[in-house]
Parts: C-alpha cells; structure tokens; sequence
C-alpha cells in the first residue's frame, strides 16, 4: 500500500517537473520484475531491497511476494524475514497496514514455509 | 581497484578475495575498514554481509537443510538461521538506551555542584553586602517612597491608607 502523495516517485531520482510521472502500477511493474529476475543473486536482492525501502512508500503486496520468492530461489530464510520486518517498521505509527500486507502474503508465506517474525518470537526485544 | 572492477565483470568473485597487483610489487594488503562490513540500520534491512562469516559444521549443516523445504525447518531453527545472517532483530535494534537517564542525572549532579560553589562563594568570596540593604535603611527608603507619593494611581502609593497610617486591605 502507498500513502497517496500528490504526485508518483519518479522513475530516477531527478525532480522535473514537465516530464513523465510514473504512475503506480508501472512502479509495481517494475519491481515485480527486479525480483522476478530467475537468477538474481544475493547482491541484488540486497541492493533491491535496501534502495525500495528507502522510498518514503510500504511496499505492495505484490513486489513483495516477489522479493520472498527471490529468497526462496536464493535458499535466503533469514532474509525473507528480515524482510517482513523490515516493511513492517516502514509502515511506521500507521499500524492498520502490516496486518493487512500479512493477511495478504498468507498464501505465499503458507507455500514458502516463512514464519513471520512475531510467530517466531522476534518481534519483541 | 580498476584491474579488480575489470575482473568482477569477469567473474563473480567478491571485492574482497580479490587481490590488487600494483606494478609488480607484490600485494597489497587488504585493510578491514576497505572491506564490506556489517550494519544493523533500520533503512539498510539487509546489510552488505552475513552477521556470522565463520560457520561450525552445525551451522553449515543448518545451511544445508535451508535449501529444502523451509516449512520443514523448526522454528528454532529458523531463528537460528535468522542470527546467523543478522545480529539484531529490528525489535532489539530500535529499543532505546535509557541512556537519557544518565544524561539528565549527571546533568542534575553538575547543577548541584554548581550550586555548593556558589553558596560557598557567597559565604567566602564577597565581602558585606552595602548597608542600603540594612532593615533600618530600607524601612526609610519605603518611608520616602510614600511620601513622594510613588506610583499612586495604580501602582505603590496607591495601596497604601493615608489615612489610618496602614496598607489598604
């Protein structure tokens, strides 16, 4: 889910103003397909993952369905939930939005065999 | 570095097990801070290295097992395989110090401190206050101060009963 600026994040990281604006669904697009890449390595996942959670979004469920099947391909657990905690710290004082990117990962965690990171006990400090 | 970059397009090998061959002189020696090291921040989740580099023959076991099916992992397990890769779970990374605890006790303490100085000061370092301050003397200063009629629409005079010789109720 994205909290709605009132503009879309730029395809690179240039502000004009008079050019093309990516719209959301190309964003999604996009990094679905990063993470689709069927050998991407482990410097990729990383790079992947650190710079998407530098935007100032909660990713969609869907790129981030992609990112832990490209764990699974990369025999990653760790990072899988390193992942989901990750997204839920973005998500920031807006509580309501991790349990729903959960509730919409089921099937995919269900299917991979990723416990989340409060049915491990590691939620708390 | 530009002979290693040529080569990692090559290759995948690490920057770090690559060697740098400068003009025939040999090796030169890879210093720790050059190398990728490891982060816990909350906006890099995944750092630039595994927390744990040298694994037991149990951890590499463990390893093994985490290319088959992940639902067949325990989950203690699991969270091992967690702490192998990271150090700190984000819940641990972000709890605060109680550092600030310590701030503001010594920040207290120092106050204090300062406060013995000036007390000692005031009893050691000046002399006698001047004599303007005696009660007598500022028992006339009011006097006068009434019979200038100070202040006496709102102000000083103005509380004060001409009259009856007395502050107003």
């Amino acid at each position: 889910v994205r909290t709605r600026p009132g503009y879309a994040a730029p395809v690179a990281s240039r502000c004009y103003s008079h050019g093309k604006v990516e719209t959301d669904e190309e964003f999604n697009a996009r990094w679905v397909t990063y993470f689709s890449k069927p050998d991407i390595d482990g410097w990729e996942l990383r790079k992947g993952m650190n710079t998407l959670i530098g935007y100032d979004l909660v990713p969609e469920p869907k790129v981030l369905d992609s990112a832990l099947r490209a764990c699974r391909r990369l025999n990653d657990l760790a990072s899988a939930i390193r992942i989901l905690e990750a997204v839920k710290d973005k998500a920031g004082p807006h509580k309501d939005i991790y349990p729903y990117l959960i509730q919409e990962l089921q099937p995919t965690l269900a299917e991979l065999g990723i416990s989340t990171p409060e049915e491990l006990g590691i939620d708390k400090s | 570095m530009l002979a290693t970059r040529a080569l990692s397009l090559i290759g995948k090998r690490a920057i770090s097990t690559s060697v740098c061959v400068r003009g025939g002189h040999g090796v030169a020696k890879v210093e720790d801070y050059t190398l990728p090291a490891y982060f816990d921040r909350r906006e890099t989740p995944l750092p630039d290295i595994a927390y744990v580099q040298a694994l037991t023959p149990e951890q590499k076991a463990l390893k093994e097992k985490e290319k088959g099916s992940w639902a067949a992992l325990s989950n203690d397990e699991k969270i091992a395989l967690y702490h192998l890769s990271f150090k700190q779970s984000f819940a641990e990374m972000n709890q605060g110090t109680g550092e600030w605890k310590s701030v503001v006790g010594g920040i207290m303490f120092f106050i204090g401190f300062t406060g013995l100085i000036v007390l000692w000061q005031r009893k050691y370092v000046y002399g006698p206050v001047p004599h303007t301050f005696d009660p007598e003397y500022k028992q006339q200063e009011l006097q006068r101060m009434l019979d200038m009629r100070m202040n006496p629409v709102e102000g000083f005079s103005a509380k004060w009963d001409y009259e009856n010789k007395q502050w107003k109720k």
